[in-house]
């Protein structure tokens, strides 16, 4: 089995006292931010990229932070739904739904611990999928050329509208502004300078990174300006009681989190979907499944463990085609995706040869991440609900000046900053419109390795355009795109409007 | 009408960067692609979106009163200027300003305002630069 060898090799890289720290650290953070509401797991992570730059950390200890901190977030978005019935995160939603009624019954400790058990079991069961189907996604990978990469981008883009937008045409706008963003610079292959104006700091490109935290974080900080909300949570509500769930019940909910764990991976491994669509479906079909008595909704503990397993089960899911193929089918995915891309690492199929080492790393780290976290979240929650009590009038101050600070960390120059406020407002007037953020950066992300494939495809068959549809590869490719692309039109609206039905005003960007 | 607007705009937009793509300059080794084709299909692709959203409107969002747009501009205006003195004033009094005046405007009384600037400016430079050695903006003050 060299799989387990690969892994055995890769606990031997994450067992270092510097990346158990980090991993520490960023479960904690993690936790944080996702139990705060307005903080979820992509402005989460976007804000803390700086900081893991300028600590001069490599690519591996980088990952290891990151990925804490994004499944700690799908963890911690489970404190506010339960206690408060306000998610504190898109993909914790679900969870509202019969964790607060559990909490208000004077079952609130039960709750937390039951969803923090199912959290683990979801994510422990999504990072074993992660091992064992990324190494085989990577071996179709390898078939793949130029044409074939170009219409997986193409797939990417086109599915990802889907479920992020109740409008397919807002999200095709929105893929198309990050991939015409990310034309401007020089042209890599004829080094013409294309839309820069003359402005000698475009040369470069914009910054990825600047954008993200633009469009993510500080747009958030706008919306709630407008809203004024500035208070924090009622603390009279919450009471905790007994921190851990009796066994007849984490026995009855044994069968709920098997199941919406698979599912849950599954949905996350599917482009497009991420989290939040894992933790939605997780919950509709174990209502259908075993709500005999109708008592979903009413807390039912079942109803805690199902979506609590789909999210964090997704979220592992969603890795698979972020590491496995370089193209990832989430928000806070794409966010990871740029992390690797400053490291200079190109994930995909070539990741798993050249960079073993990150790969495995990254994987025991998540293993290991993810007892960490069962440990915090089940004895250590009660700390987690204080800083809860944290008014966002404070908070908000804190993120804002977090993101101006890693971004003149890293460049140190007041044009970026002035470029990420542009981003800030760009985001805040889309989020009005109902224009989905993810694809804008995965526009930006993908962009120039898109057109390089593009441009290498076509130059290889001597400008010969139809070769973008020659192999059956990259017909099969296309015509998942098209259906992924044209089903939401009939089916979507309906699915995304039961689950956007709770999404909270300051709606935490989707994952 | 939001939308309709939107979508119009949307539509120069694409106009306008299919403009400026015809406008670049091509050199004399290109390959047989060329700098401008795949801009020339991002234009296409934001100008028949813009084009659906236009015509197929989303029920109208809703749009802050004029008072609070008046504070997400004060706000950008804040920030801006923040971006700009940073490199004048200094990291740790600059940052003070600007969390200042966020933590003012979301809420906080005026001792609490204060408060939360100086704690978040100081906290930043005690843990990015103190602690992990993050080189941020110096001032006049040498901080």
């Amino acid at each position: 089995m060299d799989i387990l060898a690969s892994l055995g090799d890769g606990f031997g890289i994450a067992l270092t006292w510097q990346n158990l720290a980090l991993a520490l650290l960023g479960c904690f953070l993690g936790t944080i931010m996702g139990a705060l509401p307005g903080l979820g797991p992509s402005n989460g992570v976007a804000i803390l990229i700086p900081l893991a730059f300028t600590m001069g950390l490599g690519a591996t200890p980088s990952l290891i932070l990151l990925t804490s901190v994004y499944y700690g977030a799908m963890y911690g978005g489970r404190i506010s739904s339960i206690l408060l019935n306000i998610p504190g995160d898109e993909p914790a939603m679900m969870t509202c739904l019969d964790g607060h009624p559990m909490a208000k019954k004077g079952l609130a400790g039960e709750a937390l611990s039951l969803s923090g058990v199912a959290s683990f079991v979801g994510a422990f069961i999504a990072t074993w999928g992660l091992i064992l189907l990324a190494p085989q996604l990577v071996k179709i990978a390898l078939l793949f050329g130029p044409a074939e990469y170009f219409a997986l981008f193409a797939l990417a883009f086109m599915t990802l509208g889907g479920v992020s937008s109740t409008n397919q045409a807002k999200s095709a706008f929105a893929a198309a502004l990050g991939l015409g963003l990310a034309t401007i610079g020089v042209d890599t292959q004829t080094g013409v300078p294309r839309f820069t104006f003359g402005e000698v700091h475009l040369y470069d490109g914009l910054d990825f990174l600047v954008a993200i935290v633009g469009l993510f974080a500080l747009s958030e900080v706008f919306i709630f300006l407008e809203n004024r909300h500035g208070g924090n949570a009622d603390g009279s509500k919450l009471k905790i009681g007994k921190l851990y769930p009796p066994m007849s019940m984490l026995k009855a909910c044994t069968p709920t989190m098997l199941r919406t764990s698979v599912l849950g991976f599954v949905a996350g491994v599917l482009p497009g979907a991420g989290a939040s669509l894992g933790s939605f479906i997780s919950y509709s079909m174990e209502k259908r499944l075993v709500d005999k008595e109708k008592t979903f909704g009413t807390g039912d503990p079942r109803g805690v463990a199902a979506p609590e397993a789909g999210n964090n089960a997704a979220a592992g899911g969603a890795l698979v085609p972020m590491l496995a193929l370089g193209v990832p089918g989430s928000g806070t995915t794409a966010v990871l995706l740029a992390v690797l891309l400053s490291l200079n690492i190109t994930p995909g199929p070539l990741l798993f040869s050249q960079n073993p080492d990150v790969v495995w790393g990254l994987i025991a780290a998540l293993f290991i991440a993810n007892f960490m976290l069962l440990a915090m979240n089940i004895p250590m929650v009660g700390l987690f609900t204080r800083i809860l009590m944290v008014p966002s009038r404070v908070l908000m101050p804190i993120v804002a000046m977090v993101s101006f600070v890693g971004i003149y960390g890293i460049s140190g120059s007041s044009f970026d900053l002035l470029v990420m406020i542009g981003f800030g407002v760009m985001g805040w007037v889309l989020r009005k419109l109902d224009v989905p953020l993810v694809p804008i950066i995965l526009g930006t992300l993908l962009g120039n390795s898109m057109e390089n494939n593009l441009r290498r495809a076509v130059t290889i068959d001597n400008g010969n355009w139809w070769t973008l549809f020659d192999s059956p590869l990259s017909l099969g490719l296309w015509a998942i795109a098209i259906v992924g692309f044209v089903l939401p039109l009939f089916f979507g609206r309906k699915v995304k409007a039961s689950m956007h039905e709770r999404r909270d005003e300051e709606g935490s960007i989707s994952d | 009408m939001s939308d309709r607007i939107f979508g119009v705009v949307g539509i120069l937009l694409a106009i306008a960067f299919a403009l400026s793509a015809l406008a670049i300059e091509e050199s004399f080794l290109s390959d047989a692609v060329g700098p401008k084709a795949f801009p020339l299909i991002i234009a296409a692709v934001l100008g028949l979106s813009s084009a659906a959203i236009a015509l197929r409107p989303d029920p109208e969002p809703q749009w802050p009163a004029l008072g609070r747009l008046v504070e997400v501009g004060a706000a950008v205006v804040v920030m801006i200027l923040y971006a700009e003195l940073l490199p004048v004033a200094g990291f740790v009094i600059a940052t003070a300003f600007a969390a200042t005046y966020l933590a003012w405007r979301l809420g906080s009384g005026l001792l609490g305002s204060i408060a939360t600037g100086v704690g978040t400016s100081l906290g930043i430079y005690v843990i990015f630069h103190l602690v992990l050695g993050l080189s941020l903006a110096r001032g006049p003050l040498g901080f």
